[in-house]
């Protein structure tokens, strides 16, 4: 078993480093076609840097109470397990509700993926990260069901751990998103 | 990230936690109010966010402190290179293309540029 | 919205010869279809039919071991392969004949897509295929291990791949396939200019072999690094063994490339978006750049694994360790490391300008060096060695004088401005298909041969092996010799048509005659496979060891056990069971302590995922729009009633093992 454990858990890492590459492709893009806004309105104009700021503090934050119930899965707390990842799935929704209040109020007033080049890797870029976000989520509650069902089996405690590295992860390609997307879109 | 014995404790979230905090609003204000420009700027919170790559991947992630043989490590430093080189190695190969597919206006400023032509 | 999106009767409707192979299919199929069911009832073989699909699904379809699949990969590849050559003799008997008033066999349309569907299934199910089939059957057995490191996973990647090839002949009967070429360049694959559905099949079908592809690089890359026996560290693998875990390392970091590029143009076509768009902010030539980025590593996978059977092929039949072995390591690490910085090389002429040609020019021709680096240990393992010239040695020395004339066309390519003058001229065309057929084909077909009996305990007639070499060699040169002399006369790549007056159709000719010599040295080995079944009695492989190999897997009884290995015992050097030959005075040794292990049970679930990412591409396909959602919500159920299931294992007892390793021992 423990050795299903560290397979199975450096699988899931390589996967993790392919996603990174995936993210990297739809960067790179997005940084070539930043500027191809064909008339319409560039990243300056389009982003609210408090709005996105809100949203960075939320998923840190989500990503550091994810921590916190690792820390109660290894001590063998399930009901603290049980509370940190609700605060972490609340967050995760919150930060969620807030991209779509975003991406509508952007497609709403004309600026949708259809407009440029610009904006088609834009909500690519930051709409397969909510993707991620989302699958993140729905997996969180079936391990929450989990958890509630049979306590913190071993099986239920690897696959914690892989869905703990999984929000980790997506919340360092937001650290990049924020960085490149947002901060130098309003530094340009 | 879990191997056997290496899980983290509060202190490390804790000061993952504060550090990433940090990282984030010295690089907000640094945007929002100005503090630098240009490519100053951009240096400045692309260094920020790398510090915050690095303070996660140790303090979240648990990176590099696994037993030998650290996999872990070499298969995400290996990533680092591809990426490095898909992403400067694409912005490079596209600003050269672009040159060649510029308009007639952009063509000019291009060579009055490049050929040190002064106006 | 319409129940069944854009698609209607006028799906099935084709013309020319399209038309006539479609329309047979049609006719044809339900007419077996009915004669099947008749013919059963009438014989009252019900039972033995039930029976059988019984036996299939049980053994075969729903198994999760990798010697299985393996074979299920092989003879999908296989199928695909005939379909791949059958459009390359479209191809060949066109351009012989289309000259000045004739128009040759097909349409011009129809030509386009012969040569889209030959590049994409040759590349993206033949050679991949090939490649999955033989790292399956083999990986496990040569690191000593009973399986791979993720077995569920590795069913679920078999059946995306099976996906993917329903999709593309799936193109054939009901739609279009791409009339864009093997990459399907934008803005010719966009919307615009590509209204059908051919380039979203060509999208999903790869899309979702695609996924299947990287989760295999995955599970082997684990496999390799986490289940070696004891006592095998890196420098003691056997070579084949470093170039599959030098080619994972490739598939698990290049082919997110390909899907990130290929939903981005799916993207462009199905909501309207604008990366690669002619208008609209769109660059098309990030596409090129993005594709190529994913499509040299890709080369470089197909090959590895090729050059490491030529490396376990060369030492077992020269009866001598492999030279250089170290050498060889660092070989395949600065392969693997270089193939990521040249992908330009496939579009110098794209315009990126003197100094980003020469960088992308010289990394091209130092990737040569560690290639020529092999190829003389290959032929300093031969020297001084009792070299045995079995079929797969055959295919080995075509190897050698085929891609070496490749490589040579390679380096005089990567100087930019000879390439100028060559690039999508039938010159590139010449080489590529040198490095492919010579490589990854003849690399693969020896492999096949050389493993043959491990996996089905006997082996392969050899007389029938060497008319197959024979023909295929001379038939690659027949059909690609000429076409390097056409390429430098001028004559651009997929051309349907050509004036008489370029005097170029007798070395088209040529180059037909080349092609049936081709399909005669497949016609060989269908007829070898049929013959050595026949015989199979006769030519059994009873001790396991039918070479005199070196590495773990000939240590197994022919055919290999399910679970390969009794006992997992450490090993201390290389060539493992050579070494224990030497010492040892008999094959095995005497008594064993055995214990019990895990197993996995058979799975379904791998298949019903594949088939609902099969329905998921269709609908996308077609803009059956109620379909997409639910058919994507059926993949991520599948998804987790699976992962979720903690009873899929199952334990085989010691005194099982103990049973089963003597009835093997008679």
């Amino acid at each position: 078993m423990h050795n299903n454990d560290s397979k199975t858990v450096f699988g899931f890492w390589v996967y993790l480093m392919t996603d990174c590459v995936l993210f990297a492709s739809l960067f790179v893009t997005y940084a070539v076609l930043h500027g191809n806004t064909f008339g319409g309105p560039g990243a300056a104009e389009l982003f609210s840097l408090p709005f996105v700021l809100g949203e960075t503090l939320i998923l840190l934050t989500s990503s550091f109470t994810a921590g916190l119930a690792m820390l109660a899965a290894h001590a063998g707390r399930p009901r603290q397990v049980l509370a940190w990842f609700a605060v972490t799935f609340l967050l995760g929704v919150a930060f969620l509700t807030m991209e779509v209040t975003e991406f509508s109020k952007l497609a709403h007033e004309g600026n949708s993926w259809q407009r440029s080049g610009f904006l088609s890797a834009f909500f690519t870029l930051v709409g397969t990260h909510g993707l991620h976000i989302t699958s993140g989520l729905i997996w969180m509650g079936i391990m929450m069901t989990k958890v509630v069902r049979g306590g913190l089996a071993p099986n239920t405690l690897r696959r914690l751990t892989l869905l703990s590295m999984f929000w980790h992860f997506l919340d360092i390609i937001w650290i990049f998103i924020f960085t490149i997307v947002y901060l130098m879109g309003a530094a340009s | 990230m879990k191997t056997q014995d290496t899980h983290g404790s509060l202190f490390t979230y804790i000061t993952g936690f504060i550090l990433s905090v940090g990282l984030t609003l010295v690089a907000y204000f640094a945007v929002a109010d100005q503090w630098l420009s240009g490519t100053g700027l951009i240096t400045f919170i692309v260094s920020l966010a790398v510090v915050q790559l690095i303070v996660q991947l140790f303090f979240f992630l648990h990176l590099g402190s696994e037993s030998k043989p650290r996999w872990n490590l070499t298969i995400f430093l290996f990533m680092l290179l591809v990426v490095v080189i898909i992403v400067f190695g694409s912005i490079w190969v596209m600003n050269h293309l672009n040159y060649n597919m510029a308009t007639p206006s952009d063509t000019d400023a291009h060579i009055i540029q490049d050929e040190g032509f002064k106006k | 919205m319409k129940i069944l999106g854009n698609l209607t009767f006028d799906a099935l409707k084709h013309d020319g010869i399209t038309g006539l192979t479609v329309n047979a299919m049609l006719i044809g199929a339900p007419i077996a279809f009915i004669l099947l069911v008749a013919g059963l009832t009438y014989f009252k073989r019900w039972p033995t039919a039930i029976g059988f699909v019984k036996w299939l699904w049980k053994n075969w379809l729903t198994s999760l071991d990798p010697k299985k699949i393996g074979v299920m990969y092989l003879v999908t590849a296989f199928a695909m392969l005939l379909r791949g050559v059958a459009d390359a003799a479209m191809m060949r008997a066109q351009q012989a004949t289309s000259v000045g008033s004739s128009h040759g066999i097909v349409s011009s349309d129809t030509f386009q897509q012969v040569f889209t569907a030959h590049g994409t299934i040759m590349i993206f199910f033949v050679a991949m295929g090939l490649m999955f089939g033989i790292i399956n059957l083999v990986l496990p057995l040569q690191i000593g291990a009973r399986d791979v490191a993720f077995p569920f996973m590795n069913s679920a990647s078999f059946w995306l791949y099976v996906a993917g090839t329903v999709l593309i002949n799936l193109s054939l009967v009901v739609g279009q396939l791409a009339a864009t070429g093997w990459l399907a360049y934008p803005p010719l694959s966009e919307l615009a200019y590509s209204p059908g559905v051919g380039v979203d099949y060509w999208i999903w079908s790869l899309q979702i072999a695609g996924i299947g592809s990287m989760l295999s690089g995955i599970n082997f890359l684990v496999t390799i690094l986490k289940m070696r026996r004891p006592g095998m560290t890196l420098m003691k693998m056997p070579m084949f063994t470093w170039s599959v875990l030098n080619a994972m390392v490739l598939v698990a970091f290049a082919f997110p490339i390909l899907t990130a590029t290929l939903a981005m143009l799916a993207l462009d076509r199905t909501l309207g978006m604008h990366f690669f768009t002619a208008g609209a902010g769109g660059n098309a030539m990030m596409y090129v750049n993005l594709i190529w980025a994913w499509g040299h590593p890709e080369v470089y996978i197909l090959v590895l694994p090729a050059f490491g059977i030529f490396s376990e092929v060369v030492a077992t039949y020269s009866h001598k360790r492999l030279f250089g072995y170290t050498s060889m390591v660092w070989a395949l690490g600065a392969i693997t490391f270089l193939s990521f910085i040249v992908w330009l090389h496939h579009f110098f002429t794209m315009g990126a300008g003197a100094d980003v040609n020469t960088f992308f020019g010289i990394m091209t021709a130092v990737i040569a060096v560690p290639t020529g680096v092999k190829v003389f240990n290959w032929l300093f393992t031969m020297y001084r060695g009792r070299v045995v010239f079995a079929t797969p040695m055959l295919w080995f020395l075509g190897f050698v004088v085929t891609f070496t004339i490749g490589g040579m066309t390679g380096v005089l390519m990567s100087v930019p401005a000879i390439d100028f003058q060559v690039h999508n001229t039938l010159f590139l065309v010449a080489h590529f298909h040198n490095m492919i057929i010579g490589g990854v084909v003849f690399g693969y077909f020896a492999g096949i041969t050389y493993w043959w009996p491990k996996i089905f305990g006997f082996k392969l007639n050899e007389r029938l092996g060497r008319y197959a070499f024979w023909c295929w060699f001379t038939g690659f040169l027949l059909a690609f010799i000429p076409l390097y002399i056409l390429g430098l006369m001028g004559a651009a790549r997929r051309l349907d048509h050509y004036d008489a007056s370029m005097g170029w159709q007798w070395l088209f000719i040529v180059s037909g005659v080349g092609v049936l010599f081709i399909s005669a040295g497949i016609g060989f080995q269908i007829l070898q496979l049929a013959y050595s079944v026949w015989k199979r009695k006769e030519n059994r492989d009873t001790t396991g060891d039918p070479w005199n190999g070196r590495t773990l897997e000939w240590s197994v009884p022919s055919p290999a056990p399910y679970y390969n290995f009794a006992v997992l015992s450490p090993v201390t050097e290389r060539d493992p069971f050579w070494e224990a030959k030497q010492k040892a005075g008999s094959d095995r040794p005497a008594k064993q302590k055995y214990e019990d292990f895990e197993m996995p049970k058979n799975s379904p679930m791998g298949m019903f995922i594949a088939a609902f990412a099969f329905i998921f591409g269709f609908a996308v396909i077609w803009h059956i729009w109620w379909l997409v959602p639910l058919a994507l919500l059926a993949v991520i159920t599948t998804i987790a009633i699976r992962t979720l299931d903690d009873h899929s294992e199952y334990t085989v007892t010691a005194a099982e093992v103990e049973e089963l390793e003597a009835s093997h021992a008679q």
